[in-house]
């Protein structure tokens, strides 16, 4: 046997030692230079926003709908009033159907193949690409309906957010200790109440951040409206007719060579930009209180 | 068959328990009497656990657990009962290693499994809450905080609020699986002492890896080991005299 000496006479300790502190050293500066590259843009980009975006900012905004090209003034309140009217009836559409779907995923099917085969085509789906949505959409109801509407930008925005709060959902409810189940089902709770009143109240942080996170997503996309309700320039709450959004009116505007809607278009940037971070912002406070 | 002195609640006949292929509990035989403490000890993996989690059928909630033979409660046998396993559950509460309060209000924890089963109004369940946080000896500590979440508790008083929740519910039987492991020495006094007034009005059985905690409540002590029954008999001859010398070795420190 080789001779192991005890003690740290030696200081045998000390190589290693200094090793892990380089290591640490380096791993702690490409951290800090990762996230300061990160930042650096994010930073920018709100920057910009709010520069231009408040340039354009004006009551004006909110109460009077798109102008003709080249006229001044004008607003965004069709866009506003349809963005709104699409990514809720969207979230209200795809909400109950995603929950469910990740409680069937969680709580019932486990290890079941048709479960499996859920969780296979919603991983497919999250992943897909919102314009072979919009495009999808578009064949499946427009074409056929041979007319853009609301209702067309609101399935192609649910499609969009069904996976996400699937996904979420799943996630979260499997975060619950089996003990809380089984505890609740200790007293006697058939599983439909085990469901309802413990594991989905224990999670529903998680759950609303998840939706919260996937309006964040929908208020911005624009290629699965551009081929569902296309646009308006009039106000119009009428689902059946095409609709106008912001990220649509952004997309036009902006690349127009008027200068009032090029405004516009940046007021549009500052009000989504806002709203997402407020959203986000929001659901990091829910996701706290868990804790 | 190993009798104990006083009444029967529980029988326990032949059973044996499978988690897939491994075969966990072998032909146990016993009867947990009523009223009284029965505790379980052994070394970990022994199947004292997986005896509990037989005794309300709570392992029926894994495809893969298996159970055969007979578990009657006052004579009748709930591992063949047509009944809801619901009804079942409620009439034998359970109490786990780790608390496990409820996402909800200190109130709810409690008024949620009555709801299940009865429709009192609001002062009958004011009144039932308290009787059971009495009973649980936690309702002076929480009294003027009812509408707090239980999450806010101490690990000791979430203990006892999860047994007030399970009382609340009228059950006959209680059962303890380690109920005092990640508790300290002050909140475990507390759960002995009232385990020790609890069997004033139900049947108890607890699992427990504390020998001292066996001798301090039980009535009635099994000692099992590679999920065989080894020994069953009274608390004081199990500890003071065993008829084993595996039972012994286990309880003396010399094994385990």
């Amino acid at each position: 046997m080789s001779a192991v000496t005890i003690g740290s006479a030696a200081d045998h300790r000390l190589p290693l030692h200094r090793r892990r502190k380089l290591v640490n050293a380096v791993a702690l500066t490409l951290s800090l230079a990762a996230m300061a590259f990160g930042l650096f843009w994010l930073l920018w980009i709100l920057w910009e926003t709010l520069r231009l975006g408040v340039r354009g900012l004006s009551l004006q905004v909110f109460t009077e709908s798109t102008p003709p090209p080249n006229t001044p003034g004008g607003g965004l309140a069709n866009a506003i009033v349809g963005s709104l009217t699409m990514v809720s009836l969207a979230t209200a559409l795809a909400t109950p159907i995603g929950v469910l779907a990740g409680v069937y995923l969680a709580e019932y099917g486990q290890r079941s193949w048709l479960a499996a085969v859920t969780r296979f085509i919603n991983d497919i789906l999250l992943s897909a690409p919102s314009i072979v949505i919009g495009l999808f959409v578009y064949a499946a109801v427009v074409a056929r309906a041979k007319s853009f509407s609301g209702w067309a930008g609101v399935l192609a925005l649910a499609l969009i957010v069904i996976p996400v709060v699937v996904r979420t959902t799943e996630n979260m409810l499997q975060l619950i200790p089996g003990s809380l189940r089984e505890a609740a089902y200790a007293l006697g709770t058939p599983k439909w109440r085990v469901i309802i009143s413990i594991t989905l109240r224990a999670a529903r942080a998680g759950v609303v951040t998840g939706v919260l996170l996937a309006l964040a997503r929908i208020s911005g996309e624009t290629a699965p409206l551009l081929f569902t309700a296309l646009s308006n320039q009039f106000f119009s709450m009428d689902l059946a007719a095409p609709m106008a959004s912001l990220p649509q009116t952004i997309f036009a505007f902006a690349m127009s060579p008027f200068q009032n809607w090029q405004e516009l278009a940046w007021a549009g940037v500052f009000l989504i930009t806002i709203g997402v971070l407020l959203l986000n912002i929001l659901a990091r406070v829910l996701f706290r209180k868990r804790d | 068959m190993e009798t104990a002195s006083a009444k029967a609640k529980m029988r326990v006949q032949g059973l044996n328990f499978y988690y897939g292929k491994f075969h966990a509990l072998k032909n146990i035989n016993l009867e947990i009497a009523d009223r009284k403490v029965t505790a379980f000890i052994g070394p970990s993996g022994c199947g004292k656990s997986t005896l509990l989690r037989v005794l309300n059928r709570m392992f029926e909630l894994y495809p893969e657990q298996r159970a055969e033979g007979k578990v009657e409660v006052d004579g009748q046998d709930i591992l063949a009962s047509r009944d809801d396993v619901s009804l079942i559950r409620a009439r034998i509460g359970m109490v786990f290693q780790k608390p496990t309060p409820f996402p909800m209000s200190i109130y709810d924890n409690i008024a949620f499994g009555v709801r299940l089963f009865e429709r009192p109004n609001k002062a009958e369940m004011d009144e039932r809450v308290e009787w059971a946080l009495r009973k649980a000896a936690l309702w002076n500590e929480v009294k003027d905080k009812l509408a707090q979440t239980g999450t806010s508790l101490s690990g000791g008083q979430q203990q006892r609020l999860c047994i007030a929740r399970g009382i609340a519910i009228r059950p006959e039987i209680i059962l303890f699986d380690e109920p005092c492991s990640a508790l300290d020495p002050i909140s475990t006094a507390k759960i002995e002492e009232l385990i020790e007034e609890l069997k004033q009005d139900y049947t108890v059985a607890i699992v427990t890896h504390n020998m001292q905690q066996a001798a301090r409540v039980s009535d009635f002590t099994a000692y099992m080991y590679l999920g065989e029954m080894m020994e069953f008999g009274e608390t004081d001859q199990i500890f003071i005299k065993p008829k084993r010398k595996e039972t012994e070795d286990y309880i003396t420190g010399r094994f385990g």
